[in-house]
């Protein structure tokens, strides 16, 4: 193999997992350390310049970072990574300092932002301190889009929301809330220099051909309208009886939310089964928690009205089939249909785009599917002015990939308004620097904990169940939270080697506990993979490979299941190894000044 | 600093025949000198018994006074362990082996604690083939002691100070070859591919088995001039030959090429595969294993490999005909013979 070229700014960021699963790839090694020397300002702060919304994503993401971390190769549970970044959030001090200060200097741009969720606040918060005129248009009468309307206050409290989108909306946005874009013909006519898209995916599925879905419209709702209604107090009880269809985060949260308007017996009825359903692992648990009782492997057949009245539901019991690719089918059982009682019923079976308000005679071009043509780096649809981001880009996914497209799209924007090739971006920010303290002492804390993941304690159900705005999870108090971020493994503090020092003494190989150090001769990939002292066979990580050492050698790295403990760096009497923390930060268009303070212990 | 050594290893360590994995064969994090040759030496010792399968609680490990007599704390944590006085390590060894021959003794010792104070215990030890692996790191120098030259360092070597060694060097293989060690080998910290399997063999050797393995002392003796620094070793190294060690009994089924390779047959129907480098030498005749040690010392190479075995001496407990049963085994009523014999006894001599 070729020496690695650590000059390249993705070789590091790869092995920082959890930041490198992050779509907005925020600095997750960084911003725990800082919580753990209890500067949560700065945690909040190195947070909010990557992920904009610290307090809501600390509740409420999708964190793929987790099953990412390192921490689930060389044990069981991943770092609670995403509960501490509430931690930041819930203990911080003033961050308003840290934040841009405007008025900012006008750049002479003007911008649009249709849609108030979180792509285009992103898009937003980017923009105006480059001095552009944003102009934000919603039909809701607030900011944070389905932050807003959907995620429930049990989960999302609405301070916290308030808090975080007022942070971008101080920077002098101009918002119009209440107000439906039904012609974006009419804003290209506005005058704007670039038009942001950041809609969402507004439009509940619904079972329009099922038998007795007409005759049962009275008690028969779309999940996110029922959602949206009742975060706006305009619905405020359901009946006791209540199925909820489908299984998702929609639909967990209908049925959550039921049991707080008055559902007694609710059941989620799905068509998969109980671990193929796409639930997040928690949500599933907490509503069974809440006595929701989820019945998995049931295809609706009909709604069952008398007298004009809903009566229940019947389903056929199906099980999943695989075909050797892993494909499943669900096959009917010879069971016969079931009958489950319901008065009310909520479908949460998906959620779809829906763009009636663009022209098809504009030039912005839209696919079979009839989702707008969006360049997947630029954001850029075919009408060179209009961009898109969030889930009206590519379809609903989470906030936090609506942050990282909004972070990619203002990008776009600003180069597009400076008549700059889109293509052309600027490179991430990074910074790599030796923690070394002393012969044996690093600025980080090196030793690796044993300890399990920690829980979250919740507020009680009795409490809980009464008030749909009391929020179930109490967050880590602070000694359980420090407690929590000791268990992260610093993957951020690369093992960097340099070969001319190496004298070949065998110390880092013998030491290393998780046997990542190999000396051995040079091959290709598949081969020296092979030759390790443990064999590297996880190939999404990869190897560090040296230039040939003095005996003809090469020193090869699997970063695999490196504990970061700098033992290696320890023992190395030439300081060939050395832990050099690397910092990076993706590409925006406005990069803050370093909100970041060096970590003291 | 750190102290301890994480605790998690890599998921896919592999096991041993024990269902074993390196880390039950392991010792506290070392505290010698980072680079330090003693921990690759102690590395390969766990190494070698990890593949082995050897029962961690059957092994004692004995030193002397050292950094190298420090290393038994830092291998080998699940074992027994005595930290003896320096250059008795030999005796304390003799004692445990005599109460208790059941055991794999594993003596370890520097060439301060061997060829200068302790030199009067080596040599008895080595003359009554005790049954044990003795290990010598040998760095020229008194390492703890802040790099004195040593017995061992070579004459018209330069110290880190700027001294020339004035001294002709003691040559331990060489040295117990002569007193009739039963195995003798010679190896480099930096050769693990070389030392593991000679500690295997070792293991499996009944009898003395002497291995005299240069360990760069790279704190005070791995400076340009000295003849044990890791690049003078690496420059200067020379194999007997390379060899493996089959721990059972293979069926011979391919013809080897006469002269070139060898098999030795332990006591106990393990092997040792060796493919000779050296031509005119038989790790079975000693003469020969003098002859090669003294041409590669006049052509200013380091011997290394297998040197001289013999399988057919006894060892101590078969040349003083002890009893089967272990002596710390052995009950009352073994020992003591009781009153009519001890009747009998002195009636013989009235
Ligand atoms: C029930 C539910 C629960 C969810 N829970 C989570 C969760 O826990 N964690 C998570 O990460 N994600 C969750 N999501 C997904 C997440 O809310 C979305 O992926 C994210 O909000 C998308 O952001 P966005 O900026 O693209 O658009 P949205 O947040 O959808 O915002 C779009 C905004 O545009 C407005 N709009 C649309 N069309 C027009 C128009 N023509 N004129 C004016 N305004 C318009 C809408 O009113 C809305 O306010 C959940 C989604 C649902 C449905
Ligand atoms: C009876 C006695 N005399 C002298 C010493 C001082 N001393 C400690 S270690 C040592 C030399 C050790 O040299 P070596 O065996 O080569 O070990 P190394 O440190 O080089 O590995 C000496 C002389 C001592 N501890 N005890
Ligand atoms: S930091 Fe060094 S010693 Fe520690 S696990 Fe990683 S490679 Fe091994
Ligand atoms: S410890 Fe340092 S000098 Fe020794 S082999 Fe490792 S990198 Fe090279
Ligand atoms: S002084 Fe020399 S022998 Fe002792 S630990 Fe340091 S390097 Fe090893
Ligand atoms: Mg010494």
């Amino acid at each position: 193999m070729k020496p690695t070229n650590t000059k390249d700014p993705e070789y590091y960021h790869k092995v920082v997992d959890c930041q490198y699963a992050c779509p907005a790839h925020t600095p997750v090694p960084e911003y725990i350390r800082l919580i753990a020397a209890e500067k949560y300002t700065e945690a909040y702060m190195v947070n909010w310049e990557s992920n904009v919304f610290p307090g809501v994503l600390g509740r409420t993401c999708d964190r793929p970072c987790e099953p990412a971390c390192r921490r689930v190769r060389v044990e069981e549970e991943p770092v609670a990574i995403c509960r501490l970044k509430r931690v930041a959030a819930d203990n911080k001090g003033d961050v308003k300092n840290y934040m841009p200060q405007g008025p900012f200097q006008p750049n002479g741009k003007k911008v649009a932002l249709i849609g108030g969720g979180p792509a285009s606040l992103t898009v937003a918060r980017d923009l105006a301190p480059l001095g552009y005129e944003v102009h934000l248009f919603d039909e809701q009468p607030a900011g944070g889009g389905m932050m807003r309307s959907q995620i429930p206050s049990f989960r999302l409290p609405e301070e916290v929301l308030n808090e975080e989108v007022n942070y971008i909306l101080d920077l002098g946005i101009h918002t119009q809330f209440l107000t439906y874009v039904n012609s974006l013909k009419d804003v290209l006519e506005g005058g704007y220099d670039a038009v942001f898209v950041g809609t969402g995916a507004p439009k509940g599925r619904d079972l329009p051909k099922l038998p007795g879905r007409k005759e049962g419209d009275k008690f028969i709702h779309i999940g996110i309208e029922w959602l949206a209604n009742v975060a706006f107090d305009h619905i405020k009880s359901i009946s006791k009886k209540v199925i909820v269809l489908g299984g998702g985060n929609t639909a967990m949260d209908c049925c959550r939310t039921s049991r707080r308007l008055g559902g007694k017996d609710v059941k989620v009825v799905v068509r998969s089964p109980f671990d193929e359903m796409k639930a997040s692992p928690w949500e599933k648990e907490d509503a069974l928690h809440e006595d929701i009782q989820i019945i998995d492997n049931h295809v609706p057949l009909s709604f069952e009205v008398e007298d004009g009245k809903l009566i229940g539901m019947k389903f056929q019991k199906v099980r999943p089939v695989y075909d050797e690719n892993g494909k499943r089918q669900l096959l009917p059982t010879d069971e016969p249909e079931v009958f489950i009682e319901a008065d009310e019923v909520l479908i949460a079976i998906g959620q779809e785009n829906s763009f009636p308000w663009i022209e098809r005679n504009i030039g912005l071009d839209f696919d079979q599917w009839g989702m707008p043509v969006v360049n997947e780096k630029t954001f850029q649809s075919t009408l060179p002015k209009v961009f898109f981001g969030g889930d009206a880009a590519f379809g609903p996914k989470n906030v936090i990939t609506a942050v990282a497209q909004g972070h990619q799209a203002a990008v776009s924007i600003h180069l597009f308004c400076e008549g700059k090739d889109l293509l052309d971006r600027p490179s991430p920010y990074t910074n790599l620097i030796s923690q070394k303290m002393g012969i044996h002492e690093w600025s980080y804390d090196s030793a690796v904990i044993i300890d399990q993941r920690y829980i979250v304690p919740q507020a009680k159900k009795s409490v809980t169940l009464k008030d749909r705005k009391k929020e179930v999870e109490l967050g880590f108090d602070v000694p359980t939270a420090y407690k929590e971020t000791q268990r992260c493994l610093n993957c951020d503090v690369q093992t960097v080697f340099t070969a001319d020092r190496c004298i070949e003494c065998d110390a880092c190989m013998d030491v290393c506990p998780t046997s990542c150090i190999t000396f051995t001769a040079n091959a290709e990939e598949p081969e020296l993979r092979q030759n390790l002292l443990v064999p590297a066979e996880n190939l999404s990580q990869d190897l560090l490979v040296s230039k040939e050492l003095k005996t003809g050698r090469v020193m090869v790295k699997d970063e695999d299941v490196c504990l970061h403990c700098g033992l290696c760096a320890e023992r190395c009497p030439t300081s060939a190894w050395d832990m050099q923390k690397y910092f990076y930060s993706v590409t925006k268009a406005y990069q803050m000044p370093s909100p970041l303070p060096a970590i003291q212990k | 600093m750190s102290y301890l050594k994480p605790l998690f290893r890599h998921p896919k360590l592999p096991k041993n025949k024990l269902g074993y994995t390196l880390k039950e064969y392991e010792g506290s994090l070392s505290t010698l000198c980072a680079g330090c040759g003693h921990d690759s030496i102690s590395a390969a010792i766990v190494q070698a018994c990890f593949e082995l399968s050897i029962e961690p609680h059957k092994v004692a490990k004995i030193s002397g006074i050292g950094c190298s007599s420090k290393t038994p704390t830092y291998f080998l944590g699940n074992s027994h362990g005595f930290n003896s006085v320096h250059g008795r390590m030999p005796s304390v060894a003799t004692g445990a082996n005599m109460a208790n021959k059941d055991m794999v003794y594993f003596g370890v010792s520097g060439d301060g604690d061997s060829a200068s104070i302790g030199m009067g215990q080596l040599v008895h030890v080595i003359r009554r083939n005790l049954n044990m692996v003795y290990i010598v790191m040998n760095n020229g120098c008194y390492g703890l002691t802040k790099g004195q030259d040593s017995a061992t360092a070579d004459q018209g070597s330069k110290s880190k100070a700027g001294s020339i060694n004035p001294f002709q060097a003691i040559d331990l293989a060489s040295l117990a070859i002569e007193l009739g060690a039963s195995f003798v080998a010679q190896s480099f910290s930096g050769d693990k591919l070389q030392l593991v399997p000679l500690i295997k063999a070792a293991l499996h050797h009944k009898g003395f088995a002497f291995l005299n393995v240069i360990s760069p002392c790279v704190t005070f003796n791995n400076n340009p001039g000295s003849t044990k620094s890791y690049d003078y070793v690496r420059e200067h190294i020379e194999a007997t030959s390379s060899l493996d060690f089959v721990p059972e009994m293979p069926e011979i089924k391919t013809k080897y090429d006469e002269g070139k390779s060898t098999r030795v047959a332990m006591h106990d129907g393990t092997l040792i595969q060796l493919n000779k480098l050296a031509n005119d030498w038989d790790p079975e005749d000693r003469i020969s294993a003098v002859n090669a040690l003294q041409k590669a010392r006049s052509k200013n190479e380091i011997l290394t490999g297998l040197l001289y075995v013999n399988t057919e001496w006894n060892d101590l407990h078969g040349t003083l005909n002890t009893h089967q049963t272990p002596l710390n085994k052995l009950k009352e009523e073994d020992l003591c013979p009781g009153d009519e014999a001890l009747k009998e006894i002195n009636d013989g001599f009235r």
